[in-house]
Formats: structure tokens, C-alpha cells, sequence
């Protein structure tokens, strides 16, 4: 029986028997590209992760997923040089995302509303010892208490911090905000004692029954230059006088004071002395962009009427005064005297010019390897001798505070696989989300915003913090900015510009799929993906 | 006036949906419940501009009406790729009848749904450029100087795709097409008037005409849902590139909308009973090769025996749009 209308001899049907996805020779995936903030932290920090949160106002689980690598973010935000922000994609944009006011607002919020971190994980049974309670042992000692090892500190000074308390002054780093961040890492069970100067390690290690130890005492030593001097000269070196202004006794420096180095520590020992009213000089024997000081630091120093001479020894020191040479840079950029002299008044001279490592406390301990005053470790931060690690300003590297975090989150997780016999595998690096994996246009424009800085007069006279913080609603604009780079933000592009309906949407938090049956591998969602989240392979022939 | 643009979460509303805006500001395309009126498994190239401008076009139609809307469809790629007998892609009522005429038959809907009673139910007419600027240009015409109560739909690829990629009113100068290759002293399609569909809509004074791109979703969609707000004859011209027909990647469907927007070849605006009421302004100006170079239709006008010439009388057509339309933002001009 025949019920189809006149001159119809087939039944009607829909598309879908018409499976395009034949079509293909290429298939778009999803995958997750790494960001290059996180590809350039040197705590290795999920910012696009945590910036993820912050973006819907979620602060207390962005200050979550951020401190599963870095637990003072309060600190990073005032004290990092943001290598992320110099990384950051939106730069070739319009200016990079505030990434460290956004961690500082994130630190600050959970300071002030109390914040936990999670609960460690079960006990091991196992005991490290961590010598130094500077930015290295501290983040180790949070990692390790954090995967149920049983950790003691042990500080040879009577208080915590190293060189965030003993290097950086306190108008980059107010104390209470060092303070409280370190208590919350001693709130998860880590035992610090205070003037426990370890003479020797192994000593200490077979005493307290440690299976392994941390060291990370950084590098308290001012190296000393050769300046012939008189007798009534006055010649102290920057880590003194810094550590000093945390005591009672501030250190007396006379009127003008010569800071002799290009160093940060030469700027922030400058600007301290302004603030006690003093005159200070900051003479450097190269010039302002071969200095190794951050530039906005040596802004920040001018503008607070510190004096530079750049291309300047000192070649003499005499009662109240010091003789410089000047100098000029040869072909290869190296500074060579010329023979013109000049005197500068000086009540005292301050030697900034890098730091050494103590490293009494390893005398006598087999396989360990010291080259030019730093202790030698593996990529897994073991040093010749079986289970002591090392990290910090004491080994080989970059020495900035973030550095210092890094080497202990990754020397914790080394000691946690030795201590368990088995071997740390970081997860495979995932390929980078440069700018061109990105399509910048879907980005609404929108500025950096600045955060608001101390006015002069305060910054010349007080001890008050120079940057301020953001407030929540700038915070929210600034984190917002991010590009998400390579990391779905779920944006429904891929699903709404799909021309074959071959992209499934599968909900809040859930992400997408490609319906392969019709995709025509045309490419167009990859195209438009406005992250990078996307990308075309060929298909098997 | 026109689309209001969310200014700011991260990438407001460029995007298709975002997970922090409210539901009420995502499109209809972000939707999981989005009607699809044109299905997966229609035979379209790949990277279609016309399949994708269609469901965006009528999705939003779709949405505005309750899913209360009839369709009449002119012969064309989109007939064709859509349904193949006995197959149908389409999730609307739909109707084709001849290349020519699909305004009429849309017409004739319209006056049946009146003489029914059921004036809930509204009427869409579509065709490509070929079926609206050329073969059915008398029959909508006569829509829009009756001024039915349809809202016709010109998916602009600039060609005659369907057949085998022959020149028609809507192809732009210098355009290497099957019927004007790139030959002689003016190689490509010649410099004329072409026809502007959307200014004569405009000189018809019927109550609402527009374009839109595929580039610019939200604005698109806000442009049929305003158009189904109004009754009478209404035009929207949608420009979708072709990638077979211009010899384009068929992932850079999306950009070249975006490129012949952004440079000022293609105009996007809107206008009720015969007067401009809206532009969507550039926001990146590029000068028009950018938009040019990625086609192959006009390969021949770059490389060994490049027409410069030809190129800077392209610019001045984007050049005088922009004017015309003021395109820019006065400070940015």
C-alpha cells in the first residue's frame, strides 16, 4: 500500500543519515597549551589557573590554586619582579595583565579573612630537617608538611623571613604581611626554632633523627672589595646595615652615605638611608642599563632624590670623604679607569656588591661539590650527598625571592619521592600558547590598571609601603584582562561558529566535544578560538 | 541605537556566549536549546559562510517567533546543499519553489496566515545573492513596494556559487569569476555600478533593512530579532564568503567577513523607512589588501603582474563607504 503522497517514492528524511565527517582529512582537538606567564614563573605558579577563579570573584579559590605552588602570595605581590607579566601575550596586545597586583590583592584578601591552607595529607612517619627559614625552607617546609612529612626548621636568626626580612626593606615589604604568611606555613604543623645555628649538618641530621634536610641558609656574606683606606674611614657592608635596621640598633652611617654597587641591594640600601634622613650616592662602575638593579627600581630611587654616579670607582677612602675614578666602557662594554679623579664627601661607605654563602655547616661531609662558593645540585636539588638538598641563594642561580620558592616546592617534591624510594616525574610540559596560537580580536580592549604609589614626600621621609594595592572592583578588571591563553575559558565560540553543528556542548565546567560523525575538519573553530585551545592534526590514512 | 555591546568581561560580547555573562546576554548560538534550523549532515564545503549565516539568521528568527516561522527558500547552494531529496537539513517548515520567486511564494504565505487568522506565525524568505539581486529581483521588489509581511534574507556570497561560481550583480569588481576571468586590460569582473540591493530596499521606504556579516554574531542577531519585531516588508543582506567560490582557506571564513567589514568593502549598518539608523563601526581599520590577498579571485591582482591600479580603486569603494557610512569613530578619523 502506497501512503506517500503523488509522485513521492521515497520516505522523507532528515540529514543526519549523511555522516560529513567522511569529508575530513584534518580534525580539530581541544587540548591545553601552556601559558607563558606559568611557562616563565619561576615558582612554577598556575597564574592563568588562579587568574581563572578571580575572573568570576571566586578570590578564596583562586588563593587556593595559587598557593598549590606558592604559599605567600602576599610577599609575591609586593616583592616578585613578575617575569610572568614580562611574558604575558596581552603585552603585544596593549600592556601586560597586572598578574602581581592581582596576587597581592588575592594574599592580602585571605590575610584578612583568615584563610586556611587545606589539611596536610596522612602522616608518613617521615622527618626532614630544613636549615633556614628564608623564602627556600619555607616553601619546602610547606610543601613537605603538605604531602604528611613531619618538618622542623631549624633559623640560626631570632626571626623568620631571611633575606624578605634581613634584604628587603620594609617599604617594599611591610612586616606584619611577612609575619602573618608565615605563620600560616608554621599553622600547618611545621616546628621553627629560632637561634638554632646548624654547625654541622650531619650532626644535627643524626641528633634529630632526620631522613632528610633542606638547607637553604642563602647568602648572608658581603663580599669585600679592596679599597685602600685610612684609618678613620668608615667601610660597613649593605646585608649589615640592611639587617641591622630590623634591630634596635639602627646603624649609624653619618650624613652622606656612599653606596658603592648597581646591584638591588645597593638601591634598596640608598633608599633606606633617605628614608633615615640621610644623603645617600649610589657609585657604580658601569652605566644605568648594564646595571643589574631593576630599572623601575632605580626610578623609584631617583624619584625619591637618591644620587647615582655611574661609570665611577672607588679608589681610596679617607676620613670623610672618598676618592672615585672615573671610568668609560671599551668596545666590549667593560668599564676601564681613565685616570680622572674626583672626591665626594662620605661619612661612611656601603659595599653592595653581591653576597657569599656560609658554608661552614657542610665541613666534613662526603660528596658534596662547591664551586665559586655555592654548593653544586642535581635537576632533582640533591646535592653529592645522599639525601640533603639544597636551593635558595646557596646554590647556583638566579637569586631573587621567587627563585628561592621554586627551588623549595621542587626540592620537596624530590625529597618526597626519595623518602618514598621512588623518583619525581613532573608532568610533560605542555606545548606553549604563543600569540599567534591566539586570535587577539574576540578580546575587548581595555587598559592596565595602576596601582596607586605612595606620595614623594612620605616615600622620603617614612618606612610607609611605596605601591599600594588594588581594591576588588579593579582587582576583578584587572584579572578579567587575562587572555586565558591556551586554556578553554568557555567562550561558545567553537560552538556557536561550527557551520555542520559538529561542536557539543556539554555544560558549565564541562567543556566541549567535537561530533566527529559531522565535522568537516574546515578548521573554522580553531581559527576562531580566541586562546589557542584548538588545533588541527591530520587524520590517519 | 542598534547593538549594545557588553563592554567588558574579559571578551564581553565579541564571543558567542562566556561563562560569566548573565543568560540574557549570550546569543541564541551559545543556547544548548537553540533551534539548529539547519541540521549536521547538510552537504555544504566545508567552512560554509551561507550554512552558518542561515542558522544564525534563522535560529535568531526562530527565537524571536517561539519557533512560530515558515520559510520559503530560493533555488540556490542553500537549497541545494540543504536538501537533497529525499533528505532535509532543516528544522523549520520550509518551502522552495523556483529560483526566482521565493518573495512571492513568501508573499502568498503571509496572506494565507492572515486570511487564517494565525498572525502569530511569521514568514522568512531566503535566497542567495543571485536569487535575490538578480533572478528574483522583480518579485521582491513587488514585496517591498506592497510591503508584505516578510522579512526576505539575501545570504551574500558575491556569486553565483551553486553552478559553478559565475558572476551576478553582487560580484565586485575585478573579481576573477567563471564568466569574467582574469584577462585583458581589466582583467576580472568589470568596473560598473554593480547593484546594491540594500539602498534600493532603502529607496522602497519599506520599514526596516540592514546587513550583517558572519563576523559579528551578536550583531546579526540582534538585526533579525529587531526585524522580526516589526511587521511589513523587511530586508536583511548577509554577507557570507564562500570559500570554493573565492578560492579561500575554508578556515578563514570568519576572518574575511570580518576583513571586508573592517576594511569598509563591505558596509554593515541598518536603516528604517529609507534612513541610516545605525553603523557598526570598524575597530581595526586594514587597508583593503588585507582583505584581498588570502582570496583567489583576485590573485591576479598581486604578485608578477600586479594592477595596483585596480587595488587603489578597490581602497577608494572602501574609502567612500567609510565615508559614506561613516565607519569610523570621529576619532579615529
Amino acid at each position: 500500500m502506497n501512503t506517500k503522497p503523488y509522485a513521492i517514492t521515497l520516505t522523507p528524511g532528515t540529514s543526519l543519515a549523511n555522516l560529513t565527517g567522511t569529508w575530513r582529512t584534518a580534525r580539530p582537538v581541544y587540548l591545553d597549551r601552556l601559558p607563558p606567564c606559568n611557562n616563565a614563573c619561576p615558582a612554577g605558579e598556575n597564574i592563568q589557573g588562579w587568574l581563572f577563579h578571580a575572573e568570576s570573584g571566586d578570590y578564596e579559590q583562586a588563593w587556593r590554586v595559587l598557593v598549590e605552588n606558592n604559599p605567600m602570595p602576599a610577599v609575591m605581590g609586593r616583592v616578585c619582579y613578575h617575569p610572568c607579566e614580562s611574558a604575558c601575550n596581552r603585552g603585544q596586545l596593549d600592556s601586560s595583565v597586572g598578574i602581581n597586583s592581582v596576587e597581592r590583592f588575592l594574599g592580602d584578601e585571605a590575610i584578612k579573612r583568615g584563610w586556611k591552607f587545606d589539611a596536610p595529607a596522612p602522616a608518613t612517619g617521615k622527618k626532614v630537617l630544613v636549615v633556614g627559614a628564608g623564602p627556600s625552607g619555607l616553601s619546602a617546609a610547606y610543601h613537605l608538611a603538605r604531602l604528611g612529612h613531619q618538618v622542623e626548621i631549624h633559623e640560626a636568626g631570632p626571626l623568620a623571613g631571611g633575606m624578605m626580612r634581613f634584604g628587603i626593606p620594609k617599604y617594599r615589604l611591610p612586616r606584619e604581611v611577612l609575619d602573618a604568611e608565615v605563620q600560616r606555613i608554621l599553622e600547618l604543623g611545621v616546628t621553627l626554632k629560632y637561634n638554632a645555628k646548624v654547625a654541622n649538618i650531619e650532626q644535627s641530621m643524626k641528633d634529630g633523627g632526620f631522613d632528610a634536610a633542606f638547607l637553604a641558609v642563602g647568602a648572608h656574606i658581603g663580599k669585600r672589595a679592596m679599597i685602600p683606606a685610612g684609618d678613620a674611614s668608615h667601610i660597613v657592608d649593605a646585608v649589615s646595615v640592611l639587617r641591622s635596621m630590623e634591630g634596635e640598633d639602627k646603624p649609624m652611617l653619618g650624613r652622606r652615605v656612599v653606596v658603592y654597587g648597581g646591584g638591588n641591594t645597593a638601591v634598596d640600601v640608598a633608599r633606606t638611608v633617605k628614608r633615615m634622613g640621610g644623603e645617600p650616592i649610589i657609585v657604580y662602575r658601569r652605566t644605568r642599563d648594564k646595571a643589574p638593579a631593576h630599572d623601575f627600581e632605580i626610578e623609584e630611587a631617583l624619584q625619591e632624590g637618591v644620587m647615582i654616579k655611574w661609570l665611577s670607582t672607588i679608589k681610596q677612602a679617607g676620613a670623610g670623604e672618598i676618592t672615585v675614578e672615573k671610568m668609560e666602557l671599551d668596545d666590549k662594554g667593560f668599564p676601564q679607569p681613565t685616570g680622572e679623579f674626583e672626591k665626594l664627601e662620605a661619612d661612611s661607605v656601603v659595599l653592595a656588591l653581591g653576597q657569599d654563602v656560609d658554608l661552614s655547616l657542610l665541613e666534613g661531609v662526603q660528596g658534596l661539590e662547591i664551586v665559586n662558593g655555592t654548593v653544586q645540585v642535581g635537576g632533582n636539588m640533591m646535592t653529592g650527598h645522599p639525601g640533603i638538598f639544597a636551593g635558595g641563594d646557596m646554590v647556583p642561580s638566579e637569586r631573587t625571592v621567587t627563585v628561592a620558592v621554586g627551588h623549595g616546592k621542587k626540592a620537596a617534591r624530590h625529597i618526597d619521592a626519595w623518602l618514598r624510594g621512588t623518583v619525581f616525574e613532573p608532568a610533560p610540559k605542555h606545548e606553549l600558547a604563543e600569540f599567534t596560537k591566539l586570535n587577539p580580536w574576540y578580546y575587548s580592549d581595555a587598559d592596565k590598571t595602576v596601582r596607586p604609589v605612595l606620595d614623594i614626600i612620605r616615600r622620603q621621609t617614612s618606612f610607609d609601603e611605596v605601591q599600594g594595592g588594588l581594591d576588588e572592583t579593579n582587582a576583578l578588571f584587572e584579572a578579567r584582562r587575562c587572555l586565558s591563553c591556551g586554556n578553554c575559558f568557555e567562550c561558545d565560540n567553537c560552538y556557536g561558529v561550527c557551520p555542520d553543528n559538529a561542536v557539543i556542548k556539554l555544560g558549565p565546567g564541562k567543556g566541549f566535544e567535537f561530533n566527529y560523525d559531522y565535522c568537516k575538519g574546515c578548521g573554522v573553530c580553531v581559527a576562531e578560538c580566541p586562546c589557542g585551545s584548538i588545533k588541527m592534526i591530520p587524520e590517519e590514512t | 541605537m542598534g547593538f549594545q555591546p557588553v563592554k567588558f568581561y574579559q571578551t564581553g560580547t565579541f564571543t558567542v556566549g562566556n561563562r560569566l555573562l548573565a543568560a540574557d546576554e549570550r546569543s541564541v548560538q551559545a543556547d544548548l536549546s537553540r533551534s539548529n534550523s539547519i541540521n549536521s549532515g547538510h552537504r555544504a564545503c566545508q567552512g560554509c559562510g551561507e550554512a552558518l549565516g542561515a542558522r544564525y539568521a534563522i535560529d535568531a528568527a526562530m527565537a524571536e517567533s517561539n519557533g512560530q516561522l515558515i520559510a520559503a527558500n530560493a533555488t540556490g547552494c542553500l537549497e541545494v546543499f540543504s536538501t537533497p531529496y529525499p533528505e532535509s537539513s532543516w528544522q523549520v517548515p520550509w518551502i522552495h519553489s523556483l529560483f526566482g520567486n521565493a518573495a512571492a511564494v513568501a508573499t502568498g504565505i503571509a496572506a494565507a496566515m492572515k486570511v487564517k487568522g494565525k498572525t502569530d506565525v511569521r514568514v522568512v524568505a531566503q535566497g542567495g545573492d543571485g536569487g535575490t539581486t538578480d533572478i528574483g529581483f522583480g518579485c521582491l521588489s513587488g514585496m517591498f513596494e506592497r510591503n508584505d509581511d516578510v522579512l526576505y534574507i539575501c545570504y551574500d556570497n558575491e556569486g553565483y556559487m551553486n553552478t559553478g561560481v559565475q558572476r551576478s550583480s553582487a560580484t565586485p569588481p575585478a573579481a576573477r569569476t567563471a564568466t569574467t576571468m582574469p584577462v585583458g586590460p581589466e582583467p576580472g569582473n568589470p568596473f560598473g555600478q554593480g547593484k546594491n540591493v540594500p539602498e534600493i530596499a532603502m529607496a522602497h521606504g519599506i520599514p526596516y533593512v540592514a546587513t550583517a556579516t558572519v563576523a559579528d554574531l551578536r550583531d546579526l542577531e540582534y538585526k533579525v530579532r529587531r526585524a522580526m519585531s516589526i511587521r511589513g516588508a523587511r530586508y536583511i543582506q548577509i554577507f557570507v564568503p564562500c570559500p570554493l567560490g573565492w578560492g579561500a582557506a575554508s578556515h578563514d571564513t570568519i576572518r574575511l567577513a570580518r576583513l571586508a567589514k573592517e576594511s569598509g568593502m563591505f558596509p554593515v549598518f541598518e536603516a528604517e523607512h529609507g534612513e541610516v539608523t545605525g553603523v557598526l563601526k570598524i575597530r581595526h581599520k586594514v587597508p583593503v589588501e588585507e582583505y584581498l590577498k588570502p582570496q583567489k579571485r583576485f590573485a591576479h591582482l598581486f604578485g608578477k603582474n600586479a594592477h595596483p591600479e585596480t587595488v587603489a580603486r578597490l581602497q577608494a569603494i572602501a574609502d567612500r563607504n567609510v565615508r559614506k557610512y561613516r565607519l569610523l569613530d570621529e576619532e579615529g578619523n
